[in-house]
């Protein structure tokens, strides 16, 4: 494929790709509000709109109207760094998340895929990694006891879950072999027996998927391991001081890590964009990506069932857990797939 | 002349030593902290021309997001704030600065002219993380253990220093 | 393409930004980030060589020196820690009791 029109193409996904997950960051909000108020018993968003559908563009025109207050004392140059490095690294993850099998348009094979690292699960872990900074940059420059001490909270969480995160990984890898996205969803495709999908999930990874599942609670900040910005505590943690835009861009920061972890989890876990294929040739090219679509709104509303059913823990009951409990568990996942797969 | 490749590495360069001499010339940590993640992150850019696609993975994953994480930190608890200015001698100040980089110019002209100009393609060595394994666990096991040892000891060392001494008389607290 | 020397010189350069930072430099952690500095700057040199000579070994011990500047870097920030809750200070030039 000649540079120019490889080019084009990459810009081209990159801006779908964009456009889609901010959108999904929106509307990801109102399926929160609506699905927590009916588990409350209420209704959610109902009135802008029908079914308060229109809600996400309420409340975005209400952030760029908000008044951006700046707090005079404040370490001015990371109080505005922040923000954006929490949602540059949280909406860069996504680039290398494959959504589907290749297209040919005109000719040209195009996967539908941003970029295909050799090593994309890593480069997807470095970035999580990178994101530790926003939280704890906000929380040191906004100059305040309650603020310092949620960010430092935060990041220290997050970097805690992080090791559980990588190592319920690596039992995937070891099973699939390979550390590109792409690969590892090609080698679910299959079934047993004729209807069982040979998803990573069924074929021994349980444990590791429970790991998954819990650190990636943790590293999204997430209930039931929020304390750090959870409104009762801290006052509101590392965003105490944010208003507005700036606000606004640590919340999509938040809802673009989730639907990233979501995406991750369906790729490792569940055979990505594999179901069941019917229909013309143009309707095959479509349907792995609207399984793949299903399978993220599924994880999407476990994570909002989860946020509107468990309370919270403690920040030492937190750390305890991630430490003495999720490491040694990924470890033992490890050791065992390692084994099972040497014989 | 002016290939991709050099022109990469020439972005790359440019930003991990800007990075390098902003850390020198910052007087609050914090900033030197950011700056050294800079330069590590453009460091990382440059492995990747060279090829070790999983090093430079593994320099953002531990040397960027954690080692700096704990640096961070470290200069947020001990509120670490601007430099003082202690008494420099006006003569090294006058001499030194022009004299080291004169002997780095000369030394960069003398590497520059004296050596081949065999070049290094990009991606030369492609350092994929199974044959990186392979390597870690056959001809290179003994050091391996040897340096998960290290961290351990490392790691309570750490834990027993930065712990608080024990100051009262331990109370039976349930 | 670019010819060896430039990656050492880019290697040279970031380890003698390091040694500067680290002689000039009065705040300890500062002082400590121009060590990591210096070994960034070797790993470099070890990555370029390693692509140079198709020798794979320089890569692992770039690992390697990452691993053991992860442990030097946890345990020396316990002892600036340590120095800290001692002598309430960040400067070099204060903690000087044992000096004649």
């Amino acid at each position: 494929m000649p540079i120019w029109l490889y080019i084009l193409a990459s810009v081209i996904k990159s801006a779908i790709v964009l456009v889609v997950l901010l959108t999904a960051v929106a509307y990801t909000v109102w399926l929160e509000r609506k699905v927590v108020g009916h588990m409350q018993n209420r209704w959610g968003p109902t009135r802008v709109g029908p079914f308060g559908l229109l809600q996400p563009l309420a409340d975005g025109a209400k952030f760029l109207f908000k008044e951006d207050l700046t707090p005079p004392h404040v370490y001015r140059p990371l109080y505005i760094a922040a923000p954006l490095i929490a949602v540059i690294f949280a909406l860069t993850s996504i680039s290398m998340i494959p959504f589907g099998n290749s297209v040919t348009i005109a000719g040209y094979s195009i996967p539908l895929q941003v970029t295909d690292v050799n090593t994309g699960l890593l480069v997807i872990l470095g970035i999580t990694s990178i994101g530790v900074y926003g939280v704890a940059l906000a929380g040191w420059s906004s100059n305040n006891k309650y603020s310092l001490l949620g960010g430092l909270r935060a990041s220290a969480q997050m970097v805690s879950y992080e090791i559980s995160l990588g190592l319920s990984l690596v039992g995937v890898l070891i099973m699939s072999g390979s550390f590109s996205l792409r690969d590892i969803v090609n080698s679910q495709g299959g079934h047993f027996w004729g209807f069982i999908p040979r998803w990573n999930i069924f074929t021994g990874q349980f444990i590791g998927f429970f790991c998954y599942l819990m650190a990636a609670y943790a590293e999204t900040n997430r209930i039931p391991f929020d304390l750090p910005e959870a409104e009762t505590e801290l006052v509101a943690g590392y965003h105490t001081e944010y208003s507005a835009m700036k606000f606004a861009m640590f919340f999509m920061a938040e809802y673009a890590n989730m639907i990233t972890v979501a995406c991750l989890a369906t790729l490792l876990f569940f055979g990505g964009w594999n179901g069941p294929l019917f229909g013309p040739a143009i309707l095959q090219a479509i349907l792995p990506v609207f399984w793949f679509g299903a399978k993220i709104f599924a994880f999407l509303f476990l994570y909002i069932w989860v946020r509107g059913t468990l309370p919270r823990f403690r920040y030492d009951q937190l750390m305890a857990f991630g430490w003495k409990f999720l490491l040694p568990l990924s470890l033992a996942n490890v050791i065992a797939t390692a084994i099972a797969v040497a014989w | 002349m002016l290939s991709v490749h050099l022109i990469l590495f020439l972005a790359f360069g440019a930003v991990a030593v800007a990075g390098a001499v902003n850390l020198l010339a910052q007087t609050h940590p914090i900033n030197s902290a950011l700056s050294l993640i800079a330069v590590m992150a453009a460091l990382a850019g440059e492995y990747m021309l060279l090829g070790a696609e999983f090093l430079a993975a593994v320099q953002v994953i531990v040397y960027a997001g954690a080692i700096m994480v704990l640096f961070v930190f470290t200069i947020m608890l001990l509120n670490a704030g601007v430099e003082e200015r202690t008494k420099g001698s006006r003569v090294a100040t006058m001499f030194g600065i022009p004299g080291v980089l004169l002997g780095s110019v000369l030394l960069g002209w003398v590497v520059l002219r004296h050596s081949g100009t065999e070049a290094v393609a990009a991606g030369a060595l492609p350092g994929a993380p199974a044959v990186i394994g392979q390597l870690l666990f056959h001809e290179f096991l003994l050091p391996f253990e040897i340096t998960s040892i290290l961290i351990l000891i490392a790691i309570m060392g750490a834990v027993v220093l930065a712990s608080k001494p024990p100051s009262a008389p331990a109370r039976k607290v349930d | 393409m670019v010819p060896l020397s430039y990656y050492l010189v880019l290697s040279g350069i970031l380890f003698a930004c390091g040694v500067v930072g680290f002689l000039i430099k009065r705040n300890i952690i500062t002082i400590f980030m121009s060590i990591e500095l210096m070994l960034n700057g070797v790993n470099l040199s070890f990555v370029a060589f390693a692509a140079h000579w198709h020798a794979l070994a320089g890569q692992v011990f770039v690992f390697f020196v990452m691993v053991v500047a992860a442990a030097e870097a946890a345990v020396g920030l316990a002892i600036i820690i340590a120095v800290y809750r001692n002598r309430e200070t960040l400067n070099v030039d204060q903690v000087n009791l044992l000096k004649l």
